[in-house]
This record gives structure tokens, sequence and C-alpha cells, in this order.
């Protein structure tokens, strides 16, 4: 019986030929992540452990971004906690604000994770990158203080779900963020809970690494452990020149055992939009346009990388966002910002009337930056529209891709971008 | 483990970790803190009317979303003995277990318990006795591995016994 890419990486890192689900083990982490939020209370667990170092100072990666630029000053504190954390323990990985971005953003573009890896991280979007075939997920902070303390830790060896995406949208705007909801909205926000899920099919392929990165970023709203795709050339081409460690292609066998099978025709699939207060409350965005709205959120580690912006920018180009509406474009990285200076996307922003921001999560957990109040409605290129997510507990957030966005931006409802350009 | 008695708090499905504590409050990790905003948007002044002890009771996949550890903390402290749902999301009962608050996989309990009533449950046996109806369940046992860290008291006690080991 063959392996699914999932256990392969996993039996590598517990030095084991073979593992199969259910099974416990101890693995060996390439990468342990955490933030502003989490990384305190880690760091709060670690001093009881009982050991003054953490495993590896290079496999440490520490990163304000959640409440930064601080917001306050408890969330100062909080940053200052992890530097001087990071400066005690003369991490290699530690990155200040105006050189980091959204840690899921970053850790990728930087080359700091590669296929192969086994990542933990106290954020659980941590699983987004199976985007680039390394198995990562998200742990609590207590998890993470055991990680940085012994290097490894101890993992239940999830069953597979397999997706088969096959055709091509006739749909120029849908985009891997259609599909994740797509497939959200399918199975729930349960669905695939526990276990790895793993995209496969031409429809991913012809994703680029932006693209797949946003899908597996959002395996864990389906309550996944991981998302996994397993790389090709795009994958390599995307890493060769940032990895900073060499990298490990897997793939699944031919004869790997998945609990489930999922194929999804997307040919005929329309841009996606997630009702509240669940991302699997999905409905194509032309039963939508009745909902309208004020503000709009382009960012965020689902959609917050360059592609994304082009895609905004595209469509708000010449354009006018609608008066009665704000709209919020947060690049995910510094390098990000450069890039969408350089090639102009940040003068539409401005000329049209939306506010460029300082990479941050800001308004997608509802820290800052866009906080909404009682009553108010936003659409959000973000992955959660939990009950209060975004603000006061009686607003709403609708979750798109970066398209719609823009287009319900301009006309200050939920919209295509067909009625705009 | 000790016997836990308490009077039911009763949720509903897919009860997320924004829910919980919201992440306006994650400017801080102080636990009295964020037990005092524990669950605030649905239980408004919840900290006037648990007792400690008392024992939340949810549907489906409880704890789904953010991987905040201040969930499981919040609760602690806001005075539950434990948690019995349907299903829990992967890493929140990841979490709970680590910071030694019990949780336990109860459906059939979880769809017959209500509101109020005073509950007895067993966390080892995973035996829970309503006395309001007198009725009995049996919840889902903790595989031994989970029994050993929950016995530690969490996880970070687990691995400082074998830290001072030296395994
Ligand atoms: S952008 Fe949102 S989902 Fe992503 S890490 Fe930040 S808060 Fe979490």
């Amino acid at each position: 019986m063959g392996m699914t890419i999932a256990e392969k990486i996993l039996a590598a890192h517990a030095g084991l030929s073979k593992v199969t689900p259910g099974e416990l083990i101890n693995a060996k982490l390439d990468l342990v992540l955490a933030n502003d939020i989490t990384g305190p209370l880690a760091i709060k667990e670690f001093r009881k452990i009982g050991l003054d170092l953490v495993f590896d100072k290079n496999k440490v990666v520490l990163i304000p971004d959640h409440f930064a630029p601080a917001k306050d000053i408890k969330s100062a504190e909080q940053c200052r906690d992890i530097k001087e954390f990071s400066r005690e323990q003369d991490l290699a990985h530690y990155y200040e604000v105006g050189r980091n971005g959204i840690e899921h953003c970053f850790l990728p573009e930087q080359g700091l994770v590669v296929p192969g890896d086994l990542v933990i991280g106290a954020d659980s979007h941590t699983c987004t990158y199976g985007g680039l075939g390394a198995f990562s997920t998200g742990v609590g902070s207590t998890d993470l203080a055991v990680g940085m303390a012994m290097g490894e830790i101890w993992f239940r060896v999830p069953e597979s779900i397999k997706f088969v995406l096959t055709g091509k949208p006739k749909n120029k705007w849908v985009s891997g963020k259609d599909y994740i909801l797509a497939i959200i909205g399918k199975i729930g926000v349960d669905g695939a809970q526990y276990k790895a899920m793993e995209f496969t099919g031409e429809a991913v392929t012809n994703l680029s690494v932006d693209g797949r990165l946003t899908m597996a970023n959002m395996a864990i709203e389906a309550g996944a452990k991981a998302g996994l795709i397993a790389p090709d050339d795009k994958t390599i081409e995307y890493v060769k020149d940032r990895a900073k460690k060499p990298w490990k292609v897997y793939e699944s066998d031919a004869d790997a055992k998945y609990s489930e099978v999922i194929e999804i025709d997307v040919t005929d699939l329309e841009p996606q939009v997630a009702f509240p207060h669940l991302p699997s409350n999905t409905r194509s965005v032309a039963d939508s346009t009745h909902v309208k709205i004020d503000q709009v959120v382009i960012g965020s580690c689902t959609n917050g990388r360059f592609e994304d912006l082009q895609i905004a920018a595209q469509i708000m180009k010449g354009k006018k966002v609608h008066p009665d509406l704000r709209a919020i474009v947060i690049p995910g990285t510094q390098q990000i910002y450069m890039q969408a200076v350089n090639a102009g996307l940040v003068q539409i922003f401005v000329e049209a009337g939306a506010v460029v921001s300082t990479p941050t999560c800001g308004p997608c957990l509802g820290g800052y930056m866009g906080i909404l109040a009682k009553g108010e409605r936003a659409v959000s290129t973000t992955n959660r529209n939990f009950v209060g997510r975004m603000g006061h507990p009686e607003s709403e957030v609708y979750l798109s891709n970066p398209a719609i966005a823009a287009a319900s931006a301009v006309l200050g409802r939920i919209a295509s971008p067909e009625e705009v350009l | 483990m000790q016997i836990l008695k308490g009077r039911v708090f009763k949720l509903g499905d897919d009860i997320d970790t924004d829910l919980i504590i919201a992440a306006r409050y994650l400017n801080s990790s102080e636990p009295e803190y964020l037990a005092s905003h524990c669950l605030e948007d649905l239980i408004p002044q919840l900290d006037e009317k648990v007792n400690p002890g008392d024992i939340l009771v949810a549907g489906r996949n409880f704890g789904c979303g953010s991987s905040r550890e201040h969930a499981p903390i919040a609760i602690k402290y806001a005075g539950f003995s434990c948690v019995l749902a349907e299903s829990y999301a992967r890493i929140f009962y990841r979490n709970a277990i680590n910071i030694g608050l019990p949780i336990i996989v109860a459906p059939e309990a979880c769809r017959a318990i209500k509101e109020g009533d005073k509950l007895e449950v067993d966390p080892r046996e995973g035996t829970i006795i309503n006395h309001t109806t007198s009725e009995q369940y049996k919840g889902e046992p903790f595989p031994p591995f989970i029994l050993e860290i929950l016995l530690s008291g969490g996880l970070i006690p687990h691995v400082a016994e074998k830290v001072k080991k030296g395994d």
C-alpha cells in the first residue's frame, strides 16, 4: 500500500519508513513559527520547561504582524516581548515591522519554508505552506513552546481526502479562492476535521503558486490539519531563487489510501461569496448582488499577494470607490508593497479613493485598520466571517476573491467585475 | 483526576474561537483578563453567572477557527471545570488538553443535556451523570497518551518532568 504526500512527509520526519492514519508519532520540525499574539504566551510556557535555549536558533521564526505596527500599548508590549526573546535567544529569524509582512505571505516569499518541510506555527493559517508541498499545521502556544524547546512534537497521522479539480472555468474571474470556497461550501466547516486535504487535478496545476497558497490557506476553514498540493515545475521555479535551504519533493503514490476522493468539475463554477457567519455559507456572486456594503478589504494571508493586488487594480483602474464606502488595500509583505508601487498599482488604488495600508493582519481579525461598526457590512478577501470577526458582533463579513471585492468597492454592493468593466 | 460537578451552560454548533474570546482582547494573555471576556458576545456578563465547576456543553465542531490558546484559557479561568461537545475542532482539542482542561467527546450526552442541568463528570472514565434527569451517559475515553498529559496537569508539566529526568 502506498502513502500520501502527507504521510510521506510525516514518516520522513519521524524517522519511519511508513506511517498509517491514526498512528501517534513524534516528528522533528524544520521550522517553528509564532507571532505577536501567540508568541508571548508560548514564551511564557517555554520558560516553565526548564531549558535555557530553543532547540535551534535558525529554526524559530517570530514575526509581529497581527497588531503591528502596534495598535495600542498592550500590543506594543506583546511585540516588545517577542523581540526581546528573539534577541536573548539570538534568533536568526526575527523580522521587525518595515522588513516583514503577514507571516504566511512572508515565509514562502523569503524561502523560509520549502517543499517537504514539516512546520508548526502558533497560527491556524500555518497550513498555507501546503501550497508549496510542505506539511504545515497550526498549533496553540503550548505546543509551540514544546516545539521551540525540543524541536519535535507529537502528531496523530491524519487520514487524507483527495480533491480532484477538473476542467477550466469559463468565468475568467474564478480563482483559487473560489475553488476553496466552493469546496468548503460543499463539505462544511468540519468536513475535513482532523484530516489532510490534498488538492489535485488540472484546475489546481493551472493555478499560479499564489493561487495555490490561497487554496491551502483555507484548509483550516474545513477543519483540516493541513492542505497539500504536490510540488511541480511551477513550485520549483518559485522556490529555487528564494530557498534558504535544500528542499525535497514528495508526491502521493498512485495506490495511496484516501478516506474519500471528491471530484469537482470547475468548468461552470461561478465566483463564490461566503455569507455571514460561516465560510461554508457560500453562494454564487450572481445570487449576492443585492447586498449593500460599507467596507471592502483586499489583503490578508489568503489574498494579499501580488497577483491578488494586480487583479483588484485591473478592475479599479480609472474607477472610483463608491462614495458611501471605504476600500482598504493591504499588501501582504513589504516586498509585495514595493512591487505594487513599482507596477503603478498603489497609484491606481489611491486615485480610485482607496486606502493602502502597510502590511498587517489588521482588520482581518478585527484588530484595527478598518473595524466595522454595529450594522456595517464588509466584503473581504480574508478567510473568516464569524460573528464579530471584523468588529461589532452585529456587523457582517462576506468573503470573496479580489476581483469581486474590487468590483464591489466600486458599486457599493456585492458585484461582478463584468458590471464594472 | 477528580470528579467534576457543576451546572450546564449549553451552546450550539460551530462555536468559533472568535466567539469564545474575541480578537479585540488578544492584546493580552493574562488569564483573568481573558476570562472576563469569555463568550461575552454570546452570554453577556458570563462572569457573574458562572459558579466554579460549571460545565460547558456544546454541539459539533466546538472551538473552530483560530489557534489562539487564549480560548481554552478563557474558559478554564472563567471557572468551567470541563467541556462536553459532540465534536471539537482539532487545534482547540489539542490546546485544551495541553493546558490541562478536560474536554470530552460525548455526542449522545450533548444532544440530551439541557441548559441548567446539574452534572457529575468523571473525566478519566468519561462517565456523565445528569442529576436533573437521572440519566447516565458515556463519553469517549481519552487515549492513554492524552490521559498521561492530563494527569500531569498539562503538556508543559509533562515535558518539564521529562526534561528533569533527562530523557
Ligand atoms: S491575515 Fe488574518 S487569517 Fe491571516 S494570519 Fe493574519 S489574522 Fe490570521
